[in-house]
This record gives C-alpha cells, structure tokens and sequence, in this order.
C-alpha cells in the first residue's frame, strides 16, 4: 500500500524518513517518509485520526509539550535531525512557524500580538519594530483594516481576522516554513477566500505544509498533496496527478467522496 | 393537560423551596449586616480614624493605631504572598503535571486552605514568637501570608488550568520560552482572575483574629514598628468588645463595621473586575 513517491524533483525544505510516531502505546504514524517542497504548498488530507495532524505537528516539536507521545526517525531540516534531542526547540520553532485551526490571538494588543514573538529573536529599535509589524500585517493583508486600531486587543477582531492576524504572527518571525493546521474550518467562506488567496502569496517566499478536511481546497491551493489512512501514507504526489489520476484505489475513493 | 398541570404545580413547589432557603439565607445576612450599622455607624466619627485606643476608663478615643496596625500587616502580606502564590500557581499549573514535588505541593497547599486559623497562629508563635524574643509586626505578617499563600496559588492555578491548550501551544508555536509563555500570554489571559484570588485573599485576612493573637498581639499606642507588637483591628475589637466600658464596645462595633466594608467592597471590585476583563 504504500508505494508510493517519497522523493521529489524539486528541492526540498523538510524531508522526512521513517517517521513513527507514539502517543503512549498507540502508533499515530507508521513509517512515514515524504519530501517537503522549498516554496510550494504541501496538503495534507484524509479521514479524521488519520495521523495527518499529528505529522504537522511532529514538524515544529509541539509533541514536546505532552508526555508519552514522542517520534522516532528522521526530518531533515538544515541538514539537521529535527527530531534530535540535541535541537533548540524554541529555535527550531520559530523558524517553523504554525497557524492553527481555531484563531488564538494572545490577550494583548493587535500590535503585541505581532511585536511579541518579533522581540523573542530580535534586537529591534523602536522603530525597526513598527516596521516589522506593518510588514506582517501587510503579509497578511490585515494592514489596512487594523492600522487605525493597533492598540486595541487582538480579541476584538473577527474571527477571520484573527485567524490572518495568528498568520500575520507567525510570518513576523520570518519562518523558513509555515505549518497550517486546518486553518479554515472555524471560517465563513468569505473569510476563508481570503486566507487562500493569502496562501498563494505567501508560497513565493515560505514553505507551506497544510493539513485540510476539505479536498476542494486541497486541489486549489497546493502544489502537492499528501493523502493519509490510519498513519501511513497513502499517496503523495504533485496535486494535479494525484486528484486527476490517483495511483491507489484507496485515494481514489476518497477523493471522490466513495469512501467508506 | 392533567399531565402539565402536574408539572405547573411541581414547578411552583420547587420554585417556592427554593424561595424560602434563599430567604433564609438572605435574612441571616441582612440582621449581621443590620446589626452592624446600626451599632458601628454610630463610633464612625472623625476622632475614630484620628484618636489611638483609649486607656481603660477614659472617654472617647479612636482606632488610628489598629487601623494603621493592620493596613501595614495586612499590606506586607499581600506584598508577600503575592508573587509567592502566583508563581507558586504557574508552577503547578505549568511545570508540574507530572512531578512528585508539585503533586505533593498541591496536597499542602489544599490542607493549608482548610487548615484552622489558630493552628497557623499558634505554629508562627512556637516559630518566631518564642523564639526571636516577642510578640512583633512581622510575625503577624509571617501567620497572615500561611493563609494567603494557599489562597492565591489555588486560584492562580485553577485560573490557569482553564487557558485552553491551543493559546499555549500558539505562543509556544512562534519559539517562545516557557517562562514567556506563562508569563506574558497564559497569565495574562486570566489576569482578572487571579487579580481577584488575591482580593479575596486579602479580604479573607484582613478579618482574622486567631493568627494575630499569638503573633501581633495588640499595642495600645500608635506604632509603626513592625518588631514591636502592633495594633491591629481583629484583636482590638476581639479585646474590646468583651470588655466593661462602654466607649470600648462602641468601637468595637465600629471596628467591625469597618472591616465588613472593607471586605464588601474588596468583594464587589472583584466582581466589577472580573465582569469587564473576560
């Protein structure tokens, strides 16, 4: 079942080997190889518990924060083993960003919100701060919206925008790769518009890994697509080959909406 | 129909139980409160917040002493018990999920909450009282902040718990340190209330009396030496309203007065806080 592409023409950002993964007893991933493409989006699709989740999240450590789960393997990132005991974690995750599925702005100002994870890694002047945090929100196409009120609380935003304001965080940082899980399911249609289309853009200077329920978006938005069954990896391929003409059955039923 | 009208009548019954245990409730409240005014408001005067207490058998006189006596007390332990219990909280909330030290420190810090008074009292004076050479300030503060302490960290750390996991793990996703993130993002999120857990604190020790007993003791003069005993409020109405003289019993009742607004006002800007910032 699982012959599949594991390598890809292009660069890549991340690449993973033999990926296991453990939440106390139960196996989450099995196995799991699959290259993450420099400057391309990545999607992750597949039934709820299928594991696709819980590999996004093994790539910027958040497995860390919970005892009994942990990895095994390879991800290769800089030339380096991610999964190394030895890695600066913190490190590691601000230049891996992640935007989750339910918008989380910190209890602080529209522009705390940004400056925050700015001054973590950043020796910046005043100045050079208001810059940083105008070029995010920018990124995230917030700019216009919220520049009159940056001192408000981030929680006094809509939900979509505050799901590009997480976005608009995570970029501040500037992220080699930025994970996105789920990003869209708790927005209306025109909110979640709108986080596409910033997904496009944001493709030309940032990795993108992002893990979706929904297939359609999966088709529009990423280069490539990863389809994922009880841990393992199914198919991985470019999008356009693995929706047009799926190699596995087992995709192909899925995507079609034949699965059960 | 005959099925509703049965449950109308249910209704009503349960609704009227309910009615009458409220009332009860309430009008036990209400007499203290009542009784309060109307014996304390009277020893409200301007030679009451002026005047120390007064010799055994002389007229008028005031609290100045108790009052500033317990401002300072009670001041040093929130100053105290403060930091303590809030750090104290982010630690079993945060770090210590799985180790035996917090597990243990949680277990302390529930029997501290539930332990009597008078035992804190008494275990300050064999600490400091006996043994550093008398009754002082700083031992009523030292009693006062055992009580507060546990106060705090509970409330801190059952604020804390209920941050949900997703706004810790985002300040962690942009490779934030865990000091940072409990610190400027989780308890940040719940400041209002902890801010409130320490009110209430505050209010709780502002009225003990059996700490400050074995520790304070009392001072009939004026002092601002937190070595030397110290008035204090709870012990002089404890002392004065038991006595002989009128005047006495008088700002006993005054005393009294005063503390219970002090704690209903403490109560009611918690509850004015915590409105507004959630």
């Amino acid at each position: 079942m699982s012959e599949h592409m594991v390598q890809i023409s292009e660069p890549a950002t991340l690449q993973v080997r033999g990926l296991d993964f453990y939440y106390g007893d139960f196996k989450g991933l099995k196995s799991v190889s699959l290259d993450i493409a420099h400057k391309r989006v990545t999607a992750f699709i597949g039934p709820s518990g299928c594991g696709k989740s819980t590999l996004l999240r093994t790539f910027n450590r958040m497995y860390d924060l919970y005892p009994g789960q942990r990895a095994e393997g390879e991800i290769v990132f800089n030339g380096m083993n991610l999964l190394d005991k030895k890695q600066d974690v913190n490190l590691v995750r601000a230049k891996i960003g992640m935007v989750f599925q339910k918008p989380t702005p910190f209890p602080m100002t529209i522009y705390e919100n940004i400056a925050f994870g700015v001054r973590l890694y950043e020796n910046f002047s005043k100045s050079e701060l208001d810059e940083r945090v105008e070029w995010a929100l920018n990124k995230a196409a917030l700019w216009d919206e919220v520049k009159d009120k940056l001192q408000q609380s981030g929680l006094s935003l809509s939900g979509g925008q505050q799901q590009r304001l997480c976005i608009a965080r995570a970029v501040a940082v500037k992220p080699q790769i930025v994970l996105l899980d789920e990003p869209t399911s708790a927005l209306d249609p025109l909110s979640t518009a709108k986080v596409e289309e910033l997904i496009n853009e944001l493709k030309s200077e940032y990795t993108i890994a992002i893990v979706t329920h929904n297939m359609q978006q999966a088709g529009r938005i990423s280069d490539y697509t990863a389809f994922m069954y009880l841990g393992e990896l199914v198919e991985f391929g470019r999008t356009q080959e693995l929706f047009v003409k799926p190699k596995v059955q087992h995709t192909e039923d899925y995507i079609t909406g034949r699965f059960g | 129909m005959e099925l509703y009208s049965r449950r109308i009548l249910t209704n009503r019954i349960g609704i009227g139980l309910s009615m009458i245990a409220m009332a009860f409730g309430l009008a036990a409240l209400m007499w203290i409160l009542w009784t309060l005014f109307s014996k304390g408001f009277a020893a409200l005067s301007w030679d009451f917040f002026t005047q120390d207490t007064p010799a055994p058998g002389s007229e008028g006189g005031g609290l100045r002493n108790a009052i500033v006596g317990s401002a300072m007390i009670v001041g040093l332990t929130t100053l105290v018990s403060t930091p303590v219990g809030i750090l104290a909280g982010i630690y079993l909330a945060e770090y210590g999920d799985t180790s035996r030290f917090a597990a243990t420190t949680r277990f302390v810090t529930d029997i501290m909450l539930s332990a009597p008074s008078i035992v804190v009292g008494l275990f300050v004076y064999a600490l400091m009282v006996a043994t550093l050479g008398g009754f002082s300030g700083w031992a009523g503060s030292v009693a006062l902040s055992l009580i507060a302490v546990p106060v705090v960290v509970r409330t801190t750390e059952n604020m804390l718990r209920l941050v949900p996991s997703t706004l810790r793990e985002a300040a962690f996703a942009i490779g934030a340190p865990r000091w940072q993130v409990s610190l400027k993002v989780t308890l940040r999120s719940v400041r209002a209330g902890v801010v409130t857990g320490v009110l209430l604190a505050i209010a709780r020790v502002t009225g003990e009396t059996a700490p400050l007993l074995f520790t304070a003791l009392n001072n009939q003069f004026f002092s601002t030496d937190m070595a030397q005993p110290m008035g204090n409020l709870p012990v002089v109405i404890f002392q004065f309203a038991m006595s002989p003289y009128d005047n006495w019993i008088e700002l006993a009742w005054g005393g009294a007065l005063l503390i219970a607004l002090l704690v209903l006002a403490i109560n009611i800007g918690a509850r004015v806080l915590f409105r507004h910032k959630t």
